[in-house]
C-alpha cells in the first residue's frame, strides 16, 4: 500500500514538473472543420515528439478573423508566437517593419538546417522578401482545380474540359443533360489573381509588388476582360451558376449534382471525398488557349505561418522546433494526404510518390502537378497591400458584371481606380 | 431637534459616479480614441505612424461605394425602424384584445426576443439558399423571379425582412405595455363618446402611445444602424454589388479585415456625426409633438 502511494505520488510529480519544465509555445490558426482537426493532431504529434516545448494550436476563426486577433494581440502586446497569415494579408504582415521575425533568420539563429531550394518551386519565393530571404513558412498551399462530376461528364458524353474552349464545345452538352455547368467558389482568386499567373500575364507593377509598395494593378487588360465577357455570356446561357460570395454555398451546388464541375481549392479534396455521394476527378485550372502563353503554373494560395517578434529566445527555440517538426517530410506527408493541401517540400512529394499514395489515389496529385508546370516570369507570386479590401473590391464589380448592373468595361474601370486608391493608401501607410 | 439632510456636495456624485465611469470608459475614451485614430495613416501593428489632418475623410467621403453604402443605410434604417414599429403596434393592439390564451400569445410573440442578430441572419439565409430554401423555393412559384444573390432589390427585402422580424418582439413588449398603461375610465369615456374603434385608435389611443413610440423610434433607428450587422454579416455580406452594405459592416470590412485603422475610423467618426445629428433632429423636432 505504501509503495502504491509512493509510486504514485511520484508519477504525480515527475508529471507536473514536465508540464512546468515545458516551454509553452502558442499558435494562432485559421483551420476550422476538418482542417482543424488535423491541425490538433500535428500538435499533438509534436508535443509527443519531445518535451522542451509544449505547442498549443488555437482556432480563431477564418483567415480574416485569425489576422485581426493578431493584430489586436499584437498591440496589446500580448501576441501567440505562431500566427497564420493568408496569401492576401502577407503583404500587411510583412510590411510591417519589426513585426515578426523572418521565418529563415530564425531557423538560421536556433541552428536548423535550412535551404530555400528544399522547397517546392512554387512556394519558395511567395513569402519572401525581395531578396529572397523568407519571411513566413509556408504551411497550408493549396491551388485552384477543377473538380468534376464523373456520371455527369459521362452522361453528356464529354471529356474533361483542359481549355475553355473545350468547355465552351462540352457546356451545351451538360445543359442537355440536366446540368450546369460550371461554379466557382472564389472570383478574386481563381478568376483574377491565378487567371493572371496561368497566361503568365503580370499582375502589378513593381514585380508584381515585391520591389516596391509604390505599385499599381494590371487588372484592366483584354485578356482578363474577355474572359469575364465570356463568364457572363455563359450565364445567361445557362452554363455557369453562381450561388453567391459564399464559398460553400458553391460548393453545395457541386456536391448536390447541381453543377457538373466546380473550380475549388487543392485543399477542399479531403472534405469532397467525406461529403460527396458520387465519385469526382481532379483536373488543371482551364486556360484560354492563344492568351497570353499559357499553360503556365498557377500561384500557390493559402496561408503562411509567421513568428511574432517580442518573444524570449527559449520560446522562439521553440518556434524553431516546431518549423522542423513541421517541414519533415513525414509531417508534410500526412497533412498532404488528409487535406489536400500540397506537399512544400521535394522531400516530402518524393516521399507520397514513393510511398504509392498517387497510385492508389492520382486526383490527389494534380495539385502538385499544377504547381509544378512550366513556371515563367509571372508566376512566382505577387504582394500587394491592402489587397484585402482589393478583393473585396472585385467581389462587387463582378457581382454587377453578373447581374447586368454594369459593363465589363466600367467594371474593369472601377476596379482598376479603386484598387490603385487603396494601393496608393497603402505606399502612403507604410513606405516611410 | 436634528435635521435630517445630506451633505448637498459629495453623495449625489457618488451616485452617479458609476454610470459616468463606465460611459467614460465604454464610451468616451474609445470615441476618443477614434478620433485620434481618423487623423493618422498607422500600419496595423502600430510599428509607424504619422499624422495626416483630413487625408482619411477625404479618401472616404470621395469614394463612390461609401456613398452608396451611406444612402442604403439611411433607407434601411427608415424602412426597419417604421416597418417594425408599424407591425408590432397593430400586433400589439390586437394582443391587447384577446381575452382568452391571452399570456399564450403574448409569450409566443415576444419569444423572438430571444434569438441572436447573427442567428436571425443564419435562418435567413437557410430560408433564402437558392438551393434548398424554402421561401426561395415559395416566392419564385409564385411567378416572380426572385433571386437575392442577383437582384440588389431582392438582397434589400431579405435583410430587411429578417432584420424586421427580429426587432417586432422587442417593439411588441413596450407597445403592449404601453396599452396596458392606458386607464380604463379613459377608454370607457371615449367609447360611450366615439363608436367607431378605428377613430378611438387614432384619437385617444395612439396620442397615449406617442411617448412609447417616440422611445421606440429612437431605439428601433440605433438598432437599424448598428445591431443589424450580424444579420447582414451572416445572410449577404453586403452583396450583391455592395447594395446591401451598411455603413458600420464597411467599417468592419476595411477596419477589421483590411486592416485600415485610419480609414475605418474616419468611417466611424462620421457615422458617429451622422447618428448624432439624427438624435438632435429627432429630440427637437418630433419629440415635440408627444405629450407625456
Amino acid at each position: 500500500m505504501f509503495r502504491k502511494t509512493l509510486m504514485a505520488a511520484a508519477a504525480v510529480f515527475a508529471l507536473g514538473n514536465a508540464a512546468e519544465a515545458a516551454t509553452e509555445i502558442t499558435w494562432w490558426h485559421a483551420m476550422d472543420g476538418a482542417l482543424g482537426g488535423v491541425v490538433d493532431q500535428i500538435a499533438a504529434d509534436f508535443n509527443a515528439s519531445q518535451s522542451e516545448y509544449h505547442l498549443v494550436a488555437v482556432n480563431k476563426g477564418g483567415y480574416e478573423d485569425t489576422m485581426t486577433a493578431g493584430i489586436a494581440a499584437f498591440r496589446a502586446k500580448n501576441q501567440p508566437n505562431i500566427i497564420q497569415i493568408f496569401d492576401a494579408g502577407a503583404a500587411t504582415i510583412i510590411n510591417a517593419k519589426g513585426a515578426v521575425k523572418p521565418v529563415q533568420d530564425l531557423l538560421e539563429a536556433n541552428n536548423v538546417n535550412f535551404d530555400i531550394n528544399d522547397y517546392i518551386p512554387g512556394v519558395r519565393y511567395f513569402y519572401a522578401d525581395s531578396d529572397g530571404k523568407m519571411i513566413g513558412m509556408p504551411f497550408n498551399s493549396s491551388t485552384p482545380l477543377l473538380y468534376y462530376n464523373k456520371e455527369a461528364l459521362a452522361k453528356a458524353g464529354v471529356d474533361v474540359p483542359k481549355t475553355w474552349q473545350e468547355f465552351e464545345a462540352a457546356a451545351p452538352k451538360l445543359k442537355e443533360a440536366g446540368y450546369t455547368a460550371l461554379a466557382q467558389s472564389h472570383s478574386p482568386w481563381i478568376f483574377f489573381e491565378n487567371f493572371m499567373s496561368r497566361h503568365n500575364l503580370q499582375m502589378a507593377t513593381g514585380n508584381n509588388g515585391y520591389d516596391s509598395t509604390d505599385v499599381e494593378i494590371l487588372y484592366n487588360n483584354d485578356a482578363l476582360k474577355d474572359h469575364w465577357q465570356h463568364v457572363k455570356d455563359w450565364k445567361d446561357a445557362g452554363y455557369y451558376g453562381y450561388f453567391g460570395r459564399a464559398w460553400g454555398a458553391n460548393q453545395d451546388a457541386f456536391v448536390q449534382q447541381n453543377v457538373a464541375m466546380w473550380i475549388g481549392s487543392s485543399g477542399s479534396f479531403g472534405g469532397l471525398r467525406k461529403s460527396t455521394q458520387f465519385d469526382f476527378g481532379t483536373s488543371t485550372l482551364p486556360y484560354w488557349e492563344n492568351v497570353g502563353d499559357a499553360p503556365k503554373s498557377t500561384f500557390i494560395g493559402g496561408a503562411a505561418l509567421f513568428a511574432f517578434s517580442g518573444h524570449d529566445s527559449a520560446e522562439d527555440a521553440g518556434v524553431a522546433e516546431f518549423f522542423k517538426f513541421l517541414t519533415k517530410p513525414e509531417t508534410q506527408y500526412y497533412w498532404h494526404k488528409e487535406t489536400g493541401y500540397v506537399p512544400i517540400t521535394n522531400a516530402a512529394y518524393d516521399l507520397a510518390k514513393k510511398d504509392g499514395y498517387y497510385n492508389e489515389s492520382p486526383d490527389a496529385e494534380v495539385g502538385i502537378q499544377q504547381l509544378s508546370e512550366e513556371g515563367a516570369e509571372w508566376t512566382k507570386g505577387y504582394r500587394l497591400g491592402f489587397y484585402v479590401q482589393i478583393r473585396e473590391v472585385i467581389y462587387r464589380e463582378v457581382d454587377k458584371i453578373l447581374n447586368g448592373e454594369e459593363t465589363v468595361d466600367a467594371a474593369f474601370a472601377t476596379i482598376e481606380e479603386e484598387a490603385n486608391g487603396l494601393l496608393k493608401r497603402f505606399n502612403d501607410t507604410y513606405s516611410n | 431637534m436634528k435635521r435630517v439632510q445630506f451633505e448637498h456636495s459629495a453623495v449625489p456624485y457618488l451616485f452617479v459616479a458609476p454610470q459616468i465611469l463606465i460611459i467614460s470608459i465604454f464610451f468616451l475614451w474609445p470615441a476618443a480614441q477614434a478620433l485620434y485614430q481618423s487623423f493618422l495613416l498607422e500600419d496595423a501593428f502600430g510599428m509607424s505612424s504619422q499624422f495626416v489632418w483630413f487625408r482619411n475623410f477625404e479618401d472616404v467621403l470621395s469614394s463612390s461605394s461609401w456613398s452608396r453604402s451611406a444612402i442604403f443605410t439611411v433607407v434601411f434604417s427608415v424602412l426597419v425602424s417604421v416597418l417594425s414599429i408599424a407591425i408590432s403596434l397593430f400586433l400589439a393592439v390586437r394582443a391587447d384584445e384577446v381575452i382568452r390564451g391571452a399570456k399564450s400569445y403574448k409569450t409566443l410573440l415576444m419569444w423572438g426576443y430571444a434569438i441572436a442578430p447573427p442567428v436571425a441572419g443564419l435562418l435567413g439565409n437557410m430560408l433564402f439558399n437558392p438551393l434548398m430554401g424554402d421561401l426561395y423555393f415559395a416566392f419564385n412559384s409564385f411567378g416572380f423571379e426572385f433571386n437575392h444573390i442577383e437582384n440588389a432589390n431582392d438582397a434589400a427585402f431579405v435583410v430587411i425582412l429578417i432584420a424586421v422580424w427580429k426587432q417586432v418582439s422587442v417593439n411588441f413588449i413596450f407597445f403592449l405595455s404601453g396599452l396596458q398603461g392606458i386607464p380604463k375610465s379613459v377608454q370607457e369615456a371615449a367609447t360611450l363618446d366615439c363608436k367607431s374603434p378605428e377613430r378611438r385608435f387614432w384619437t385617444i389611443t395612439f396620442p397615449l402611445l406617442a411617448p412609447t413610440t417616440f422611445f421606440l423610434l429612437v431605439i428601433n433607428l440605433t438598432y437599424a444602424f448598428f445591431e443589424t450587422f450580424g444579420i447582414i454579416d451572416v445572410s449577404t455580406k453586403g452583396a450583391p454589388g455592395g447594395s446591401t452594405a451598411t455603413l458600420v459592416y464597411k467599417v468592419y470590412v476595411d477596419g477589421f479585415l483590411g486592416a485600415d485603422m485610419g480609414g475605418s475610423a474616419a468611417q466611424s467618426v462620421l457615422l458617429m456625426i451622422m447618428v448624432s445629428i439624427l438624435t438632435v433632429f429627432q429630440f427637437r423636432f418630433i419629440e415635440r409633438k408627444v405629450h407625456y
